[in-house]
């Protein structure tokens, strides 16, 4: 019983000094309490209490309350669109060892120059894996990919590619070298200026009409080729920041000891640029990742344009609220994985 | 010295443009999709009822029924098809670079597109027209009385046109509230932020279904525009233009002449030559159109006439429930009208 008191006491000191402290502060802790109860108790009626979890189209709209019955129904067609069932051990595959590299790369101990490696290659051994075509695997094309693991596909290729492309490019930009100079600023200066929609709309609609009839190159390959054209612009920009961050005395340092270009950036100014720059760059991937939402626009059934379509079944209409918390939530969890891992890796070099 | 070199280097490499163009291959897709054995449709990635994934990633619906049609006359198979979800923007392209072999996406036959967006137009496989829906609260019976109202209108595409100009017509002002996506347009409507909602009438069909209380909103009687839906193929490709059009003909005469994927296999033995010509008992057909002489036969086995087409993805047995309409037979007061099958 006294133990009682005594927390209780507690608690109420710590709340008079942190939530009540002042009439501004009483004021504000009131309002957000009544904004909480406003918004919490209706958002678990919908998602909890009252909804539907295994039940038909009918039901679900016949009760109120979220129909996440429309998920479980809907769910492979989400995550892996039209590739197809018997194969799609592969898709979930790939997806596992996405997840199971972001995993690994939590620890400390396993960072070594293999879970690098295994990282930048790793987005195209699944992309093999998942296209097939050799004996023992079925060949499935690029265009029936769907879903989670063409998203991941995207995002991944897209990094791992436009992260050195990203570096030549600073690198482009700072050189004395005229032609260099100026091809570097003019690429990421035309980049910049357009919105990656418009690169998504000429890499499919107009260049395709520059080719022979008859010939095609797949339209997740165009897509893909934009995403990194892209995200490698802004690359660039962020590692010239971390560039222009070390100071002039490390290049002569190196100089000094007979260092060559190569040796210079490689040994002594890139290590500590790159560094510094961790957090802008896990930014542009995140950005880059969620991007990839855009190549809808162009018919490629990434994961939004999954959940999209899958809400426009007739028997299953008028479910897009849930729908959209679902591809939201698989967003979140890879880009808060994303965010762990840069957070781990700037403390450690921070150490 | 050796920067020397590579500010040389890096000066002569100019970027060199091959652009490589083939003769255009006009006319030969009917060969080339023989030779692939399947047919590459590009259909609408999401329209209830029309096109549509189902729940396995499979393609439903009345437009990939007629893709399905046309593989079925030429391989006897209809599963034999590759489809292809297209945007609205992506569509013509998809064709024009080859692709896709045929458009069978929900496209509004217009003359502008028959002529210089290079499509040649097949029969039209269902009249759909723009309409309104109210609620029936507002007591609006009519489109002609929604002065003065607020308009909820998908973006793009040529909704917002075709109101702009009913309303000028009538010379009624009103209040547009154009939003992207059109869960959200209808969702706005159903929530009241405005007075009615417009979009092609099986659209607003598929929405109704998926109110609580369906019996609450009411589709206005007036149509506002001619929304004639066709496949389509590139210009100068008649043989394949042939086999498209007669493909959707063919499903139309079986309706017609009382032939359903049931009992097609007893009709073969009937008198008609009208039916004995379709399932190619009299042969001649298949030959004309450079196919076996079991193309309808197939088409009709495997997919169904236009009506078992229509009920199965769109009429009073689907979720939609829409009535057949401009989409019944001449002969029961619609506009479906086949020419003679010889």
């Amino acid at each position: 019983m006294k133990a009682f008191f005594l927390k209780w006491n507690r608690a109420v000191k710590w709340s008079r000094k942190n939530l009540f402290s002042g009439p501004l502060s009483t004021l504000i802790t009131v309002l957000l309490m009544v904004f909480l109860f406003k918004t919490f108790f209706p958002l678990f009626n919908w998602a909890i209490a009252e909804a539907h979890w295994n039940t038909t189209a009918m039901e679900c709209r016949e009760g109120g309350g979220a129909c996440w019955s429309f998920i479980g129904e809907k769910a492979r067609y989400i995550l892996f669109g039209h590739y197809p069932r018997s194969e799609q051990w592969r898709a979930v595959f790939f997806i596992l060892s996405i997840f199971l590299l972001f995993f690994l790369g939590q620890f400390r101990r396993l960072w070594s120059k293999y879970l690098i490696w295994a990282c930048a290659v790793f987005p195209f051994v699944g992309t093999l894996l998942m296209r097939g075509g050799f004996p023992g695997l079925e060949l499935v094309k690029m265009e029936d990919w769907g879903g989670l693991p063409l998203t991941l596909l995207l995002a991944f290729v897209g990094i791992v590619v436009s992260y050195p492309l990203g570096i030549l490019l600073a690198l482009g930009r700072r050189s004395s070298m005229p032609v260099i100079n100026a091809l570097s600023v003019c690429y990421i200066e035309l980049i910049r200026g357009v919105p990656l929609i418009s690169i998504l709309f000429m890499g499919s609609v107009m260049f395709p009409l520059l080719l022979p009839e008859g010939v095609t190159i797949s339209k997740v390959l165009r897509a893909q080729a934009a995403m990194i054209l892209f995200s490698s612009a802004y690359m660039a920009e962020v590692v010239r920041g971390g560039l222009q961050a070390i100071p002039r005395g490390q290049y002569e340092a190196a100089k000094a000891i007979g260092l060559g270009y190569g040796q210079t950036m490689g040994l002594v100014v890139l290590p500590q640029a790159l560094k510094i720059v961790i957090p802008p760059t896990v930014n542009t991937f995140i950005g880059l990742f969620k991007d990839t939402s855009l190549v809808f626009i162009i018919s490629l059934s990434d994961l939004l344009f999954t959940t999209k379509a899958s809400f426009k079944d007739a028997e299953w209409l008028g479910f897009s609220v849930e729908g959209y918390f679902f591809a939201a939530f698989i967003y979140f969890v890879f880009c808060y994985f994303m965010g762990r891992v840069s957070f781990r890796i700037e403390t450690e070099m921070s150490r | 010295m050796k920067s020397n070199v590579i500010r040389l280097t890096s000066a002569v490499v100019i970027p060199i443009f091959l652009i490589i163009i083939f003769p255009s291959h006009a006319g030969e897709t009917f060969k080339r999709i023989k030779k692939r054995g399947h047919v590459r449709c590009g259909v609408s990635a999401g329209l209830p009822g029309f096109s549509v994934p189902d729940s396995k990633g499979k393609w439903k619906g009345i437009d990939v029924d007629v893709c399905r049609a046309f593989a079925a006359a030429l391989f006897g198979d209809a599963r034999k098809i590759k489809v292809s979800g297209l945007s609205a923007q992506q569509r013509f392209t998809a064709l024009q670079s080859g692709e896709i072999d045929v458009l069978t996406r929900n496209t509004t036959y217009t003359l502008s597109r028959d002529t210089s967006v290079g499509l040649n137009f097949a029969p039209v496989n269902y009249y759909d027209g723009q309409g309104f829906m109210v609620k029936k609260s507002s007591g609006v019976k009519s489109a002609k009385k929604l002065k003065g109202a607020s308009v909820c209108i998908h973006q793009g595409t040529t909704t917002e046109r075709n109101v702009a100009d009913f309303f000028r017509r009538h010379s009624m002002k009103f209040k547009p509230i154009v939003m992207e996506s059109d869960e959200e347009v209808f969702k706005a409507f159903v929530a009241g932020r405005c007075d009615t909602y417009t979009t092609d009438v099986s659209g607003l069909a598929a929405r109704r279904t998926t109110l609580k209380k369906p019996n609450d909103f009411i589709i206005l009687p007036e149509i506002i525009s001619k929304e004639p839906l066709a496949p389509a193929v590139r210009h100068g490709d008649d043989e394949w233009f042939d086999l498209v059009k007669w493909s959707v003909f063919a499903m139309i005469s079986a309706e017609e002449l009382g032939i359903t994927s049931r009992n097609v296999d007893k009709m073969k033995k009937s008198p008609d030559p009208n039916i004995r010509r379709l399932l190619g008992v009299i042969k001649g057909n298949g030959k004309a159109l450079g196919v076996s002489e079991s193309w309808a036969y197939n088409i009709i086995k495997l997919v169904g006439n236009y009506g078992e087409s229509f009920e199965r993805n769109v009429g009073e047995k689907s979720p939609l429930r829409l009535k057949r309409g401009l989409n019944a037979l001449w002969t029961k007061g619609g506009l479906m009208y086949a020419p003679p099958v010889k």
